[in-house]
């Protein structure tokens, strides 16, 4: 515990042990990589789902996944409910989602509503045959019916904490912190 | 992001972060109408009012399938169906729609600051169409954002933008937007056509088609409005397309990279010639397609922000900011 009351809970290395599970666990329940593609939710989950697809690639030396990003800003349901327009970045899927085996990745699995939003934004693309979610951090506290199929960590917290996840990518540094 | 509009009435005024807002979120809104489905849901509930005291085809179509696509209810009311052909004034028209509770209110008006005098009787988000001879933000808009696909930064451009710049609200709105975006604006005309004070605004003024369009980056062509022309402004319209017609000879004058844009209807051998106008430089499919970009993009930033003017600003501004920072918070 540091003095001004965060705390880490994930260094570098727990990181990027638990994506290279999460890449196991997916290869064994999916069988292979046959119809697999990744999708990003805007935008810590692009760099999560970056490195799950190379931890994939490496383990099966070559698997070319389509990989896609989806921004969920048009689907969310707090559009009205008192913050600024948020900014749209843009979703981008390159590849037919019909009939394939979708796996959504985001860093924090928190109420669930940025879940929803993300399902819903991906089947207004097709019919997949399946969606399944990695999350870096599931922190709790659900206000809709969705759970992970891949867990980084489960991480007890109460409401008024925040879960930081900071990504190099993004922040300079691989952590996971609890604030407040 | 920079976004403080309440309406759009005009560009005039409008700062070179607010515009690029705009243009960047209309590109991110060019994907859905890609898409097998070209619907997202973020207007459900919403209703859009289309007010058109003027004919119109590709603005009305265009906010139309804009709203259409956010999900947005649309009702399309035009001057010849609606009280205002049994003496209604605009005032009282606009107070009976905003009874009705519309979320936004687009207009397009034969007198110049008629969305202005609206904006003042409404609280919902006035979005001009087009007013008189003023101004015609998102046919700007979309041209900005059309330049800067074909030819990336606006900045240090120039822009010939020829024809009937005195009655065209297209030229001033993107002389304010240009000009705000750093690039070099020449009008081109006929001296009749050509007002003096345009010059005063920052516009490079030539009569004389060969050196207004010479080493242009882009060639805007202004339609002839023949339903504005009361009283003569040239001797006919065979000599003005002898000096003003844009053809391929006038083209080949502007630098290698040139496009051509043109708002529309085409008034074909008139003002621009059909080799011009389906030549490979000719971007005005593209403008068409921007277009319902851009409306989308500024329906989504006023809707929304309507409903929390006040509340909102104060209200957590990290996430107003970059919206995934504070995942832990939201996801």
């Amino acid at each position: 515990m540091s003095e001004n009351g965060s705390r880490m809970v994930m260094d570098p290395v727990a990181i990027q042990r638990a994506l290279v599970r999460i890449a196991h666990e997916i290869l064994e329940r999916n069988k292979g990589t046959a119809e697999l593609a990744l999708v990003g939710i805007r935008s810590r989950g692009i760099y999560l789902a970056k490195r799950i697809q190379r931890a994939i690639a490496e383990i099966e030396g070559s698997a070319n996944i389509p990989f896609g990003v989806v921004d969920i800003t048009l689907y969310r349901d707090d559009l009205d409910r008192g913050l600024q327009n948020p900014v749209v970045q843009g979703t981008d899927i390159p590849f037919p989602v019909g009939g394939k085996r979708i796996l959504l990745v985001d860093d924090v699995l928190f109420t669930g509503r940025t879940i929803r939003a993300a399902m819903d934004a991906l089947v207004d693309f097709g019919r997949p045959q399946s969606i399944q979610l990695a999350v870096l951090v599931d922190r709790g506290h659900r206000e809709l019916p969705i759970r992970a199929d891949y867990v980084g960590k489960n991480l007890p917290t109460s409401r008024r904490e925040q879960v930081q996840v900071r990504l190099a990518e993004a922040d300079g540094v691989d952590e996971v912190v609890i604030e407040g | 992001m920079a976004f403080t509009q309440r309406h759009l009435l005009g560009l005039e005024g409008v700062a070179a972060d607010e515009i690029a807002t705009m243009l960047d979120t209309a590109e991110s809104f060019k994907e859905i109408s890609e898409r097998d489905i070209k619907k997202v849901p973020t207007l459900r509930g919403k209703t859009v009012i289309n007010l058109f005291y003027e004919a119109s085809t590709r603005t009305r179509t265009s906010f139309e399938i804009a709203a259409k696509r956010l999900s947005a209810d649309t009702i399309n009311v035009s001057a010849s169906t609606s009280s205002a052909s049994k003496g209604e004034t605009l005032a009282d028209t606009a107070r009976n729609l905003e009874a009705m509770r519309p979320d936004a209110i687009v207009v397009r008006h034969p007198s110049s600051g008629a969305c202005h005098l609206l904006a003042r009787h409404v609280s919902c988000p006035i979005l001009n169409a087009g007013d008189g001879c003023h101004e015609h933000p998102t046919q700007a808009l979309l041209d900005l954002l059309t330049i800067r696909e074909r030819l990336g930064d606006v900045a240090g451009r120039t822009i010939a933008i020829v024809g009937d710049v005195l009655h065209s609200r297209v030229a001033r709105s993107n002389l304010h937007a240009l000009r705000a975006l750093g690039a070099t604006v020449r009008f081109v005309g006929p001296p009749t056509l050509l007002p003096p004070e345009l010059g005063r605004l920052g516009a490079e003024l030539h009569t004389n088609l060969e050196s207004g369009v010479r080493d242009a980056d882009v060639i805007m062509m202004l339609r002839i409005q023949r339903e504005r022309q009361g009283a003569n402004y040239f001797p006919t319209l065979d000599e003005y397309s002898r000096y003003f017609c844009l053809t391929e000879e006038a083209v080949r004058l502007a630098r290698p990279h040139v496009i051509i844009l043109h708002p529309g209807p085409l008034n074909r051998g008139l003002e621009i010639s059909s080799a011009v106008a389906d030549g490979p430089y000719s971007v005005i499919m593209d403008q068409v397609t921007n277009g319902v970009a851009v409306r989308m993009a500024l329906l989504y930033l006023l809707v929304n922000r309507a409903k929390t003017a006040g509340a909102g600003d104060a209200l957590e501004p990290a996430i107003a900011a970059e919206p995934r920072r504070q995942t832990g918070g939201r996801a």
